[in-house]
């Protein structure tokens, strides 16, 4: 009776065997990759941030970017609470807001009225919008009935709330680092290519470009050029012009990779053979060469995003970089530059905490996926 | 050895002119050239230009001469010492920031020192120590200081100093001595008030070469020379660092070329948050005035400072590596 279950186990142990001997690239990277709880976590933290702000801010934000609550200039973050007054529990709610001003200090202070109850509501209507400019919507994914107040993040100096304006502005921070990093791929990869392919005298040239740019210390040349973005452009116009100063540094460290791997493989014996067999050049390259270093490609632009979002975080942060009426991470920073009020409402750093987790979390999937890479590693 | 010594200094100074193009490239770079913006710099202030004046302007700084003889006739100025006058401050560039490029250079030197000082023995303790409580801890502690740009850090710090104690530590010196003279009060209030700055600017650093360093010596860790010795009975602490840690300390030592930018890059931005009396915070306000001869100025001389500290750093990884040493000169 144990005999067909001990063959049967034998079976599926050879077929697994046979997969993985029959698995292409992709998939042993997949594989490899799904192994690494830590990398999966970055990539999951990243699909909510990319979700929930460069493609549904609208959607996920309690209030509009610009809307302004003018009564509540610097209100702290709400408290949501599952317990009343009274000690009894219910389902989380928020009370009223009264503003009000301290009699000595005159600093706005607030305090809750405990007799307004307005429960969260899920998928609430809320002020109109544009879905991507296309579908017309008022629904909120969480928000409470008027006149109640959802400051999850509090508001700013003037009375906007943060929440909204931190979800806004990661479409921005975070989808600056997706254009810089796609300019950088295509100049990277045509320098790097056209370096390591030909070689010679082109090829010293391009490598004492890259030099010459990496011994620049980046954030004073990306001041410079920043600061040279006249005054009068309108925001989409800045915000491709930043992402292209961001750039000027950004695929100097692709056009390595891609040469390196280039001059490496070029000697193999697969494209010898290749080559032996008469294939042309074109298919040598398309076929053989750029699949046996795409991975390290995509490795090395994951690690390059989060370069491009602290970039411009840093440039916004001094106001030389994006400027208002667009809101990005380092925008709304750079409001927290006045120490002293960010003291007085330290709320006002919450981006800060945001810019710091997608980093951490582009990093770490990124160390992931060289890991799932490398062909040597042991399994 | 001393053609391979030739060929690199040879090869730095060109780096150098090239980095002075891109300086005055940058002092080119707004709309209209110095003199309009003296002109509207003026007008701002409710003054006429005075024609004498302007026109003495002009020729001395040869306004009308095609560009490249601008660039060879600043460049010549700028090898005197003269880097043009800054229209913000009315004084020449040169003495606006000789002061503070030399705290520049202070500060930032005590920042890779600190980086390496502290990043080597704790790289060679993950290492040694791998997947340890304590290797674990770095490696998180050692990625977020990754993640963070320091000018947030400087922020955090900033206002955690102001809730705690209600007054701003910014600055590099004690209010007496921030216009005094230099005297030997004066460097010891400064190296009382260094380490704060240093540590902000040190930590991404030292954070990225920990990593560096540990995957180094675990690399060495693994080769058979190390078995070896082990089998014949050597001592693990001696063995350790007259071998593993001395091949992993050369990559290290090569991280120089882009920790130096990196830093100075790094200390610009937290310069300003801290309001230390460096050149970040005035090339920050040169920018923004669109004050170009100064900007370009000291974004150049940053230039300087990486491509001679790189210089200097490849000079003694040749020092401590034979390999190299004799690689390169043949």
């Amino acid at each position: 009776m144990a005999e067909p279950a001990v063959s049967n186990a034998a079976a599926t142990a050879e077929q697994a065997e046979e997969r993985l001997y029959l698995a292409s690239q992709w998939q042993l990277m997949w594989r490899r990759l799904g192994r690494h709880r830590v990398a999966l976590a970055g990539g999951a933290v990243l699909l909510l941030f990319y979700l929930t702000m460069c493609l549904g801010a609208e959607f996920f934000a309690t209030y509009a970017r610009d809307t302004r609550f003018k009564e509540f200039s610097f209100a702290p973050p709400s408290r949501v609470r599952v317990i009343d007054a009274d000690g009894r529990l219910r389902l989380p709610f928020v009370y009223g807001l009264e503003p009000g001003r301290d009699p000595v200090s005159f600093r706005k202070v607030y305090t809750e009225d405990v007799t307004v109850r307005y429960p969260l509501r899920l998928f609430t209507r809320g002020e109109r919008y544009e879905l991507w400019g296309l579908i017309p919507a008022d629904r909120h994914l969480i928000g409470v009935a008027e006149p109640g107040l959802l400051l999850l993040f509090g508001s700013d100096e003037l009375g906007r709330d943060l929440f909204s304006r931190t979800l806004y502005g990661g479409r921005i921070s975070l989808s600056i680092g997706l254009v810089g990093v796609a300019v950088s791929f295509v100049l990277g990869c045509i320098l790097g290519g056209v370096s390591g392919f030909y070689g010679g005298a082109i090829d010293n040239t391009i490598q004492r470009v890259i030099e010459f740019l990496l011994s620049i210390p980046t954030i004073p040349l990306w001041m410079a050029l920043a600061a040279a973005v006249p005054v009068d452009w309108p925001p989409l116009r800045v915000y491709f012009g930043i992402t292209i100063i961001l750039s000027i540094i950004g695929w100097t460290a692709l056009a390595r990779v891609v040469r390196g791997k280039l001059i490496s493989t070029r000697e193999e014996d697969f494209v010898v053979a290749a080559q032996i067999a008469g294939s042309t050049e074109r298919k040598i390259i398309v076929r053989h060469l750029l699949p046996s270093f795409l991975s390290y490609l995509i490795v090395d632009l994951t690690l390059s995003i989060p370069r491009m979002i602290l970039g411009e975080t840093a440039l916004s942060f001094l106001g030389l970089g994006l400027r208002p009426p667009v809101v990005s991470w380092g925008v709304l920073l750079n409001q927290a530059q006045n120490v002293k009020a960010v003291a007085l409402h330290p709320w006002m750093m919450i981006p800060a905490i945001f810019v710091i987790v997608s980093v951490l979390a582009f990093n770490l999937l990124g160390d992931g996926l060289r890991d799932a890479a490398d062909p040597y590693a042991s399994h | 050895m001393l053609y391979y010594l030739l060929r690199r200094s040879l090869y730095m100074l060109l780096l150098l002119v090239v980095l002075s193009m891109a300086g005055f490239a940058i002092i080119q770079l707004p709309p209209g050239d110095y003199l309009n913006s003296y002109i509207q710099a003026l007008a701002m202030r409710g003054a006429a230009p005075d024609e004498a004046e302007l026109a003495a302007l002009k020729r001395q700084y040869g306004l009308d001469l095609p560009l490249h003889r601008q660039y060879l006739k600043w460049a010549g100025r700028a090898l005197a010492g003269d880097f043009g006058r800054s229209m913000d401050w009315r004084k020449p560039v040169s003495e606006l920031i000789a002061d503070r490029m030399l705290l520049t250079v202070i500060m930032n030197a005590a920042a890779m020192v600190f980086i390496y000082v502290v990043a080597v023995p704790i790289g060679i303790y993950a290492a040694t120590h791998q997947y340890s409580v304590g290797d674990h801890a770095l490696t998180v502690v050692s990625l977020t200081g990754l993640a963070t740009p320091q000018f947030l850090l400087a922020l955090v710090l900033m206002v955690f100093m102001v809730r705690q104690f209600g007054a701003s530590v910014g600055g590099l010196f004690s209010p007496e001595y921030v216009d005094a003279a230099w005297s030997v009060g004066r460097v010891i209030d400064l190296m009382a008030h260094l380490p704060v700055p240093v540590i902000i600017i040190g930590l991404s650093g030292t954070a990225a070469l920990i990593r560096v360093m540990r995957s180094g010596v675990l690399d060495e860790l693994k080769k058979q020379y190390v078995v070896t010795a082990r089998a014949k009975g050597a001592a693990e602490r001696a063995l350790l660092f007259k071998y593993p840690v001395r091949v992993a300390i050369n990559p290290i030592i090569s991280t120089v070329g882009w920790m130096l930018p990196a830093t100075i890059s790094g200390g610009t931005i937290t310069a300003v948050v801290l309001s230390l009396p460096t050149v970040g915070p005035m090339l920050l306000r040169a920018l923004r005035n669109q004050d170009m001869f100064l900007g370009g100025t000291i974004v150049m001389l940053l230039g300087f400072l990486t491509v001679i500290g790189t210089f200097v750093s490849d000079m003694l990884l040749m020092w401590i590596d034979p390999r190299i040493r004799y690689e390169r000169s043949t």
